[in-house]
């Protein structure tokens, strides 16, 4: 088969690199907005998706988290095992994902919601990364239960993609799988109308922290 | 299995005329397409640098294209070393048989599949049935098509042709459900609890792709319901089938394609959900993975050189979303996977002329496709050069040819119409510049000059469009 591309380009001069196609990269690759503007954005951005976001203090996470799941009748959270201490809540069960003794799928399908972190957010669109990083677990665990809670730390939202692209790419290098999300699962298959939630959770909560 | 499978034989002005007298069918279109439309224009229309990202979106497919032996070679390493299988398929037929034999190398019987252009292009469903596999389709309008035993008729959103009354009826006949209201957010619901039965139990899933990175040997999955999440993630084995024309060379140059996608796509700033996964993560999806790299034709498409462009093709959709013939006839009047203005040249080019020869000219050369087109493929540029390329075999093969009546009508409309006419300059002029690029003719002379006003005519089509009209006899 590579038999045929090379046949097929023939027209292609035996010298030419792969950089002597120029690539001009006129576009942004950084938002100069001042970080309060950003953060704002991020969390504008994120409601548009008809996610809910929660702004509060460093202190307040694990009680927000506890309002949270009383809010929506939420009793028992998966967690990663590497969750932040001070994140974890009083009142709600929390079952955390084991390195070694990862929990079945049938048992995270029965589970209320999923708390994790994330690697960053991007303001200009509105997506939380994660990256299989600290307090993030597998990627199983954000996707079965019908609910994600996700903890956003402010000086973690960057403007704009490039911008992400940059901050994930060892991450990428190092074969770490990546989830973008933007806001929670949804289609527009039924005559047009965006319908929250097929497959993935169908709510998606953020706290903005900081 | 033939190479053709997912093709169908009936040409474009027959099952056009079946389209445009169902009347729902252009009800839906016409509602999916103005609303896509708008949704577009307001997302891109935020971006001042949208043209800067458009020609880095064009050159870096260009780049890929001229080296694509070179990135494909990277690939396959790469994804080797992170723990994956690459597979080689000449065409459909092999593509097929690789993934029938992983799957029941397993012993399964059963695989999810998350929407993919590419393999319903080889016809992989069929192909796994008979070879006793089911296949689950998990898209939401993907469940429609295949409970509904439908083609889909549009890249982004193939049911948009049923509507809600028609889906709940199809639901309540095929679906285990008892009770159901034509609500969208009910009719989901149903979607959800049958399909995550099928996600929890299979063991083998089946994904194409949307770019994959010579450097790292990632993959990266584009999708909003989170289906394709399940698929990648669920099962123990993942088979992922890639167009070879989907490689990227580096993740830095995601940072343009991740912009260009889904504002043009579903015309959002970033869609719901985008998977990427290298190789195979130690106890974290599936433990073994498989790549299918598909020629099926493309090499065909790569060695045209004017044709080439049309593997720039990212599929977001937002040419079928302008075009005036598609939103009048609809996907299903292309008789192929990929419709639109996108199928009207990707198709002869992978089938052959002989084949889909009538394609080429469901168009009217307007210039809206090549405006939105995200990497800025001239698809007015490649009609031309395709239907030039029509006429010759034609000509060589039988003395009147039928189907090229359509053509000369689709051509004329525009040119034989003064306001048309300059309507398509106004469109024309209102994209970026059109570069001048070698071969092709700034203006050309005589009543034709206005032609050229607000585009280039490549040289070759123009010959063979005054051949064409002298053997023709002229205009009628
Ligand atoms: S041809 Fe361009 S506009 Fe049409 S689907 Fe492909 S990338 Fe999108």
């Amino acid at each position: 088969m590579l038999a045929r591309v090379r046949a097929a380009l023939r027209d292609v001069p035996p010298d030419e690199a792969p950089k002597d196609v120029p690539v001009e990269r006129g576009y942004r690759t950084r938002d100069d907005a001042p970080p309060g503007e950003l953060i704002d954005r991020f969390a504008e951005r994120v409601e548009e998706y008809e996610a809910r976001v929660l702004r509060v203090d460093a202190d307040q996470v694990a009680a927000a988290v506890a309002t949270a799941c009383a809010a929506r009748g939420a009793r028992r959270l998966v967690i990663p095992h590497d969750l932040p201490a001070e994140w974890r809540p009083d009142g709600v069960e929390l079952v955390a994902d084991r390195v070694g003794a990862p929990l079945d799928h049938a048992t995270l399908d029965g589970l209320d919601g999923a708390l994790t972190g994330c690697a960053l957010g991007i303001a200009e669109t509105g997506t939380i990364v994660l990256d299989s990083g600290a307090g993030q677990g597998r990627r199983v665990i954000s996707l079965l239960p019908d609910y994600h809670l996700c903890v956003v730390g402010a000086d973690r939202v960057v403007g704009s993609v490039p911008e992400a692209v940059a901050a994930l790419a060892d991450a990428v290098a190092a074969g770490r799988p990546l989830t973008w999300i933007s806001g929670p699962s949804a289609t527009s298959d039924i005559e047009l109308d965006r319908v929250e939630g097929v497959h993935g959770p169908r709510t998606l909560e953020v706290l903005l922290v900081g | 299995m033939s190479a053709e499978v997912g093709f169908r034989p009936e040409p474009f002005p027959v099952a056009a005329r079946t389209a445009l007298a169902d009347a729902q069918l252009r009800r839906n279109l016409g509602k999916a397409t103005t609303t896509i439309r708008a949704k577009r224009a307001q997302v891109v229309g935020e971006l001042d640098d949208w043209e800067a990202l458009r020609e880095a979106g064009r050159a870096l497919k260009e780049r890929v294209l001229r080296h694509l032996d070179d990135y494909l070679e990277q690939l396959e390493e790469s994804v080797t070393q992170a723990g994956g299988h690459v597979h080689w398929a000449r065409d459909a037929a092999e593509a097929n048989r690789i993934v029938a034999e992983i799957v029941t190398g397993h012993g399964e019987r059963e695989v999810v599949k998350v929407k993919s252009l590419t393999t319903d292009e080889t016809g992989l469903n069929e192909a796994l049935a008979a070879a006793g596999v089911s296949a689950w389709e998990t898209d939401l309008a993907e469940l429609i098509v295949q409970l509904g035993r439908d083609a889909s008729s549009h890249i982004l959103v193939p049911a948009i042709h049923k509507s809600r009354a028609e889906i709940r009826e199809l639901f309540l006949r095929t679906l285990d459900v008892d009770e159901l209201t034509d609500e969208p957010t009910e009719l989901a619901g149903a979607a959800r609890a049958h399909l995550r039965r099928k996600f929890l139990s299979a063991r083998v899933g089946v994904s194409g792709v949307n770019f994959a990175l010579a450097d790292s040997g990632t993959v990266c999955v584009v999708e909003s319901e989170g289906n394709g999440r399940m698929c990648v993630t669920l099962p123990d084995v993942l088979v992922s089938v890639m167009g070879i024309e989907k490689v990227v060379p580096t993740w830095r140059d995601l940072e343009v394609f991740l912009q260009l996608l889904p504002r043009s796509s579903t015309g959002e700033r970033m869609n719901p959900y985008t998977s990427f996964w290298t190789g195979v993560a130690d106890g974290d999806g599936p433990q073994e993975f498989h790549l299918v790299l598909l020629d099926n034709g493309r090499t065909d498409v790569l060695a045209d050189r004017i044709g080439r462009q049309t593997l720039n093709c990212i599929r977001c959709s937002a040419c079928l979303n302008v075009c005036p013939v598609y939103e009048r006839t609809g996907g299903h009047a292309y008789r192929s996977v990929y419709p639109g203005p996108i199928g009207a040249i990707l198709t002869p080019q992978l089938q052959g002329i002989d084949r889909a020869g009538s394609l080429p000219f469901a168009s009217t050369l307007c210039g809206a496709c090549y405006e939105v087109c995200p990497v800025k493929i001239d698809i007015p540029e490649v009609l031309v050069h395709l239907r030039a390329r029509v006429v010759e075999h034609a000509a060589g093969t039988r003395p009147v040819p039928g189907p090229e009546a359509l053509s000369m009508r689709a051509l004329g409309w525009v040119f034989a119409d003064r306001r048309r006419y300059e309507a398509a300059q106004r469109a024309a002029r209102a994209g970026s510049v059109t570069i001048s690029r070698h071969g092709r003719i700034r203006r050309l002379p005589g009543p034709l000059a206005a032609w050229t006003e607000g585009r280039d005519a490549p040289t070759v089509a123009r010959q063979s469009f005054r051949q064409w009209w002298a053997a023709r006899g002229g205009a009628r």
